[in-house]
């Protein structure tokens, strides 16, 4: 053994792997740093002016105090429904035709069009849906501003359903196979539902992804001063919302764009916990 | 009734019509194993048509993606046909923006588009290859949920509350702390120079790397834990450092994924609209620094395409969309590339 040499090298490398390690450490730790501010600050500025009425009147004019959110909060929660009503199905089966069916050039094809799809800017989805949706029923509306949100949940949800179908083992499909379970009943019950903790995940990462997005609604749902639960009229949302007060010189504006804030991330980090606490406990920890 | 198969070669084929047709010799397989063999070939049919229902609503919906993206392209390329017919070519490299003039080049959007989103890359590549090689190789187990729970909570913060954060709190930050000392130490490069707003490029791109983050790191992390064991441990066998075995083991079997997964954050990056609206500073010109104020492809759409005037500035608007998408698919198209090399075009299968 060249034991003079080595143990110089082993000086050099020890230093290295301190160094790097170190480096890699503190980075992990300073990217938590903007979480713990903007949710601070958020907090911060937007509990003060949170109550009861903030989250369930209408907005009201600068110069009068009071007024709250509350059209705004209905009209983001029924966007985002019906955008998952037309995302979690698409999404999830475009998953499993590339996991299950999609292993040729066909499947190439849909796969590259998924990745496409979701290098899509959300504006350039707003101004598709303006141009498919609004122009054709010639005024902008709730729908509109779904399938704008919808049509960008599926790719999301397309590859990752697709990368954890393929985790689940092969063994286990197999196991379905040999039990003489037709292919469909065996991908249903039993290569979907062990995956499932994943797919949930995915679904949970198109949600957190669409439920703020503010662009694609600005020429589809367009915003509301007052209620509206119609699918075919114009609607207020809370990232819309957010973006139009924060915009304005005013102090009474700023302070309705804060709290709007917190309202905005409180729904969706509850979202995201609930999911993955959900996913956590639901569901059979197969592989990854 | 079930036809008996003739027997195989035997001189002696009495026996056989006997078995089947009586029901008093009770023969071992015969006359219980005939029938389920019948009904599990009726049940396989069912399953055929069944699979093939199935299958067919699979294709469906993925053929919507297909569609999707060719709506997308025709409705971006009719609406944008005015502008197109009227400057060609042109309009990528002229810098006057004039709605009233109904005079229209997107040059500094492009620009501001592409240079704010390098910034974001640069902040922001490093820090998630750390985010992620410490969630998978370095973290204590009882952090490892905590931490990555924080990461995912980044990615799950809404684009226009960044903007308000960044508008109201980054800015002015930057502008009294950051900036100063940017320009004094590295103000000769002619980056970082000029008046000091606070709001501007280098905003637009701090902006854009810490909304990043949470996508890069969350697949490189996949990527990473998808090394198999195996290689790590024969890395270690070898006698490597820690740091040599995630260097020569993951880092080398999961580039392709790395790569890939910093291409989608830059095509994330050109495509985010609010935050970036909100602190860029909206103005169309071209600066060498940093601290100047910019606008981008998004913005710009964002800002004038509900107050557009004109069927032009609406078709210039649309091109400016219609360039977006064009960089935005040849970013992906590249990255995919460059992945579908190493992995022959397919997520690598797990061998259990």
């Amino acid at each position: 053994m060249p034991k003079t040499t080595s143990q110089n090298i082993h000086w050099r490398r020890r230093l290295a792997n301190g160094l790097a390690l170190g480096l890699i450490t503190a980075g992990a730790l300073i990217v938590t740093v903007p979480l713990f501010l903007i949710l601070g600050t958020v907090v911060y500025h937007g509990l003060p002016a949170l109550n009861w009425a903030f989250l369930t009147q209408l907005p009201r004019p600068v110069g009068e105090t009071g007024g709250g959110v509350g059209n705004a909060i209905v009209g983001s929660l029924m966007i985002l429904a019906f955008a998952s009503l037309i995302g979690i199905p698409l999404g999830v089966g475009s998953g499993i035709y590339l996991a299950e069916y999609g292993r040729n050039k066909w499947g190439n094809v849909v796969r590259f069009t998924a990745d496409v799809l979701n290098g899509v800017p959300s504006i350039v989805m707003g101004m598709t849906a303006w141009a498919l949706v609004v122009v054709t029923q010639g005024h902008f509306s709730l729908l509109a501003g779904s399938v704008a949100l919808g049509i960008m949940m599926i790719p999301v949800i397309t590859r990752t359903t697709e990368e954890v179908l393929l985790l689940v083992p092969q063994p286990i499909r197999e196991a379905a196979w040999g039990l003489g379970i037709p292919h469909w009943r065996a991908t249903l019950s039993v290569i979907v539902p062990t995956a499932s903790s994943g797919i949930i995940t995915s679904i949970m990462l198109a949600f957190a992804r669409i439920a703020g997005e503010a662009a694609p609604l600005m020429f589809t749902a367009l915003g509301n001063q007052y209620w509206n639960t119609k699918l075919n009229q114009p609607t207020a949302a809370l990232p819309l919302l957010i973006f139009e007060y924060a915009k304005q010189p005013y102090e009474q504006a700023r302070q309705y764009a804060w709290t709007a804030a917190l309202v905005l991330i409180s729904i969706i980090l509850l979202t995201v916990i609930v999911f993955r606490w959900l996913a956590n406990r639901g569901a059979i920890k197969g592989a990854s | 009734m079930y036809t008996v198969p003739k027997p195989r070669g035997g001189s002696d084929s009495q026996p056989e019509p006997l078995i089947s047709s009586s029901d008093s010799v009770p023969a071992p397989g015969g006359p219980q194993g005939l029938p389920s063999v019948a009904k599990s070939r009726l049940k396989a049919k069912e399953g055929i048509f069944a699979d093939a229902l199935f299958r067919g609503i699979v294709i469906l919906c993925a053929l919507t993606l297909v569609v999707v993206v060719g709506l997308i392209f025709y409705e971006l390329v009719a609406q944008s046909r005015p502008t197109l017919e009227k400057f060609g070519f042109k309009f990528l490299g002229k810098t006057i923006w004039d709605p009233v003039a109904e005079d229209f080049g997107a040059l500094p959007f492009i620009y501001g588009t592409v240079v704010s989103s390098l910034v974001a890359l640069v902040i922001a590549v490093p820090l998630s290859l750390g985010t992620a090689l410490f969630l998978t190789e370095l973290c204590p187990r009882w952090l490892r949920p905590i931490l990555s729970l924080l990461v995912e909570l980044l990615a799950a913060i809404p684009s226009v509350i960044y903007g308000v954060w960044g508008l109201f709190i980054l800015s002015p930050f930057l502008r009294v702390y950051v900036q100063p000392v940017l320009a004094k130490y590295l103000g000769w490069t002619g980056l970082f120079s000029g008046p000091k707003y606070g709001f501007g490029m280098l905003a637009a791109g701090v902006i854009l790397a810490i909304m990043i983050l949470p996508i890069i790191s969350s697949i490189t992390r996949e990527v990473i834990t998808a090394v198999p064991r195996q290689q790590r441990e024969a890395a270690l066998a070898l006698g490597a450092t820690k740091w040599e075995m995630l260097r020569i083991a993951v880092l080398r079997n999961a580039r392709a994924g790395i790569m890939g997964a910093v291409i989608l954050g830059l095509g994330r990056a050109f495509g985010e609209t609010m935050a970036v609206t909100m602190v860029i500073g909206n103005r169309p010109e071209i600066a060498r620094s940093l601290f100047a104020p910019g606008y981008t492809l998004a913005s710009v759409v964002a800002n004038e395409f509900s107050e557009a005037f004109g069927r032009l500035h609406l078709s210039a608007l649309m091109e400016a969309a219609l360039i977006l998408f064009a960089i935005t698919l040849v970013v992906n198209a590249l990255a995919m590339l460059l992945v579908w090399s190493i992995t022959r075009g397919m997520p690598s299968r797990s061998i259990a």
